[in-house]
């Protein structure tokens, strides 16, 4: 059998493109009711406004087992954040008590695909803030 | 299972001064979503769920990790020094195992 060099390229050209992993459920709608939610139930109900919170996430991140991710909300009193693809959103509830240096915190998480990381900020006059990162996973970190 | 948590933190500071505190503990942080290869069940979760910091009594950080947050829960945040005293860390997970350590911060 002759594998012809355009034969061979292609083959490649499809590995490479699988080693991205998208996240995919049963039901997208009833994942993303759960991701909003999840943000309600935070919020009261409340608006989010986007901005005021500043999100550190690496762009691509090799090892969807441990991301680095930093979050930053001045004036904030607490942090949710999400991941939007993962099979449980929530990630880390963070509270700041009065003598918290500022109102940042940075851990490692988990992302099960490429997907977006979310902050959604609970700010000390009672109003909500959030942004939100996209992080491209190459290796999926949720045991699958 | 856990072992002895670590934490850097500065020996000493300024009144005042806003200071930089890393944590550090192993654990499995069992995300309940990992499935048994044999059984196919879903292992149950056994994560970290309660980190809080004090300082002299006085809550600094107050952090509720779910399953996404990865193995060996790394933990960075700030202080603002309002005098000389202990930083306590208490960590405690879904079987009720509680991890405490302390670490004094001199004024100067």
């Amino acid at each position: 059998m002759n594998l012809s060099r355009r034969h061979a390229l292609a083959l490649g050209g499809a590995a490479v493109t699988v080693s991205l992993i998208p996240v995919s459920f049963a039901s997208a709608a009833s994942h993303n009711a759960m991701v909003t939610d999840a943000i309600a139930e935070y919020t009261g109900g409340a608006d989010v406004a986007e901005g005021g919170v500043t999100l550190t996430a690496p762009e691509i991140a090799e090892n969807g087992n441990t991301v680095p991710v930093g979050v930053d909300a001045p004036g904030a009193t607490g942090i949710l954040l999400l991941a939007d693809g993962n099979p449980a959103p929530i990630v880390i509830a963070l509270n700041f008590g009065p003598l918290s240096g500022g109102s940042g915190a940075s851990t490692r998480i988990r992302l099960a695909g490429t997907q977006n990381v979310v902050a959604v900020a609970k700010m000390a006059d009672g109003t909500f803030k959030s942004a939100s990162a996209a992080v491209k996973v190459t290796i999926g970190g949720c045991g699958g | 299972m856990a072992t002895k948590p670590r934490v850097k933190v500065p020996k000493s500071a300024a009144v005042g001064d806003v200071i930089t505190i890393k944590t550090l503990i192993n654990h499995k942080m069992e995300s309940g979503q990992r499935k048994n290869k044999e059984t196919g069940e879903k292992i149950p979760q056994q994560i970290i769920n309660s980190f809080v910091a004090t300082f002299n009594g006085t809550e600094v950080v107050n952090f509720t990790p779910h399953g996404g947050i990865s193995a060996n829960p790394f933990f960075e945040f700030t202080l603002k020094v309002p005098e000389a005293g202990d930083l306590h860390f208490v960590w405690m997970d879904q079987s009720g195992a509680v991890f405490e350590t302390t670490k004094s911060i001199a004024i100067g």
